[in-house]
């Protein structure tokens, strides 16, 4: 479902060297990256990454130690930038006591909009036949849509949601992710944060991956998982090694599930397959690989990556 | 999750800014204040504590004769305080003390719910700038501890009408040059407290310790200070300015009974003078919130 990035050259969020600081430990370190008009930004990274911390420091809840960071061309928390954005963070926050359209009426209030915004961000997150009942008797998949129908209030420019699919069900996933993109469609940019890869790859248009505070890699999900290659089984395994290293250079090769993975453009498989051959290779199996995202974060982040790949070609 | 509703192309939002801004909280914070059962429950406790003690307590006890709380003070003293004309001077008599502490856990718990909630977080991504959220719950707050002196006022105006009638007295209602200060002497009593549990609330970020702490220091505490003022030199200078011994003298100054008199009513003293403690309220008021909206402004929402 990635759509074609080309042509969302203004950038909405930049941040430079964005750090913070909690005592000795560093939530967020160093961490410069750009969201561009109109897309969908994932932030991609386990839990405790500094995923949260980050997204706190883009909407001005949390100072930065180090670094800036700009929102729709002002700081963050700026009235102009706040008004254009609507967020989601660490969870949905509202008052156990009033009704959920309540609470959204308290914040369309807070935003100075009109109150019939209410009733649209309730039906776009499907809560208006329970709209009327208490926050307090919503389950956790139904607080957290109502958190991203007071994101939607207003209808911000700029949509920052913290694991928006959190506690959903796999149809409230579903719904959710189409719901994201659909306002991508529309012109809105969406940054999201997440740890399920699967989601990321699924919906995202550019991805951060962030681990222990750090941006460990910013592009496209077709940039991160790198470039599709060859995998190929035959025997003897060792003579397969040394011709395909021959072919590919010694970088470009590693040996894995019983074979060996070749980092070559497919169109160089029948000139693989005539060296090894040529040098008496019984080749039982060649064929292209493709790496999924999941692979090329666990390889940037403990460089166990790869390993899933013939499991999850994407 | 069906989309029943279009998107508009992306166009540039007009909010409210500065006043309209704060008004916008304001409204925000009343729709919110309004419905939430806390408040009802503590604006209920408080006009009942009053009703009882200033005016069914003391009436049960003229009518039986007992004088007031069984220490004997004279039965028309008793009815004289019971009727409408002697609101300026019995008004404030419960608030240093009880209502006082109804206020401060009204400030901390508005303060500091939104934290363990995560309602500030929430506001604060949607309303222009902490000041003007802050300020909105602060100018909401006020408009709820005005309202509930309101309705205390109208309730000791029909208590005391109705005890004039009963015991056949003439309806002398009060001088509005003598309740007005009285109403305000309440309002700024009131205030200091509601403040104080804004801040206690603000610091804490938490409604159990800071609605704890603030009773403990309100109704233990500053007695516990003011009663070893005496064993040590200079003490005094110190409980002199409490907020509690400002807001006693208030109450003093207008006409309560104080506490030191045998029968007057817990918390209401005769320390300051009616001039000296209005002001250290007022001094009180404005620096409990501004250290309030100061810890607000700078501080990480986590």
């Amino acid at each position: 479902m990635c759509r074609d990035s080309v042509g969302m050259t203004e950038s909405i969020v930049v941040t430079d060297g964005l750090t913070k600081r909690y005592g000795d430990r560093t939530a967020v370190d160093d961490v410069s990256l750009t969201v561009r008009r109109g897309e969908v930004f994932g932030f991609l990274g386990p839990n405790g990454a500094g995923k949260t911390t980050t997204l706190r420091m883009l909407l001005g809840l949390v100072r930065p130690t180090r670094g800036t960071a700009t929102v729709l061309g002002e700081r963050p928390g700026n009235p102009s930038a706040v008004a254009r954005t609507g967020a989601l963070v660490e969870g949905p926050g509202f008052y156990p006591y009033l009704s959920g359209r309540d609470n959204l009426r308290v914040m369309a209030r807070y935003q100075g909009s009109a109150e019939v915004t209410v009733d649209t961000a309730l039906e776009r997150v499907d809560l208006a036949a329970r709209g009327r009942d208490a926050f307090r008797s919503y389950s956790l998949g139904m607080k957290q849509r109502l958190g991203v129908a007071s994101a939607l209030l207003g209808d911000p420019e700029l949509l920052v949601l913290d694991e928006p699919t959190n506690g959903l069900d796999p149809a409230g996933m579903a719904d959710m992710r189409k719901l994201i993109v659909e306002m991508a469609g529309h012109g809105r940019t969406v940054l999201l944060s997440s740890h399920l890869l699967g989601e990321v790859q699924e919906i995202c248009d550019r991805v951060g991956v962030i681990a222990n505070g750090r941006l460990l890699a910013e592009g496209t999900v077709t940039e991160l998982r790198g470039g599709s290659g060859l995998f190929v089984r035959g025997e003897p395994v060792d003579v397969a090694l040394a011709v395909a290293m021959h072919v590919a250079g010694e970088g470009g090769v590693r040996q894995l599930d019983g074979g060996v993975y070749v980092d070559l453009l497919v169109e160089r498989a029948p000139e693989l397959a005539r060296e090894l051959v040529s040098s008496g290779v019984d080749i039982q199996e060649i064929r292209p690989s493709e790496r999924s995202l999941e692979d090329a974060f666990l390889e940037m982040t403990d460089g166990s990556g790869w390993t899933a790949s013939e499991e999850n070609p994407s | 999750m069906t989309v029943t509703t279009g998107w508009e192309p992306v166009r540039t939002v007009e909010r409210p800014t500065g006043a309209g801004a704060l008004w916008a909280s304001v409204r925000a914070e009343m729709l919110r204040l309004r419905a939430w059962p806390a408040v009802w429950v503590l604006a209920g406790v408080w006009l009942a504590l009053n009703l009882t003690f200033a005016y069914v307590f003391n009436y049960i006890a003229y009518t039986t004769g007992s004088g007031n709380f069984g220490t004997g003070e004279a039965t028309d003293a008793l009815l004289a305080d019971l009727l409408p004309d002697a609101i300026p001077r019995v008004f404030t008599g419960g608030l240093p003390m009880f209502g006082g502490a109804i206020m401060m856990i009204l400030g901390a718990l508005a303060a500091s719910s939104g934290f363990g909630w995560g309602t500030w977080k929430t506001v604060l991504t949607q309303c222009p700038g902490r000041l003007v959220a802050f300020g909105g719950t602060l100018l909401a707050l006020a408009l709820v501890v005005v309202a509930i002196l309101i309705a205390q006022l109208v309730l000791d105006v029909g208590a005391s009408a109705l005890i004039a009638t009963a015991e056949s007295q003439a309806l002398v209602w009060p001088d509005v040059g003598e309740l007005a200060p009285s109403v305000g002497g309440g309002l700024l009593i009131s205030a200091t407290w509601a403040a104080a549990g804004v801040l206690i609330g603000v610091l804490t970020r938490s409604p159990a310790l800071a609605v704890g702490l603030g009773l403990v220091w309100s109704l233990v505490v500053e007695n516990l200070l003011r009663g070893v003022a005496g064993l040590i030199d200079g003490m005094d200078y110190v409980t002199n300015v409490l907020p509690g011994t400002a807001a006693g003298s208030m109450a003093g100054a207008l006409g309560a009974t104080a506490e030191s008199g045998g029968d007057g009513a817990p918390g209401v003293l005769t320390v300051l003078s009616g001039g000296e403690s209005a002001l250290l309220l007022a001094v009180y008021v404005v620096v409990f919130l501004m250290a309030a909206a100061l810890t607000m402004r700078r501080r990480d929402l986590a």
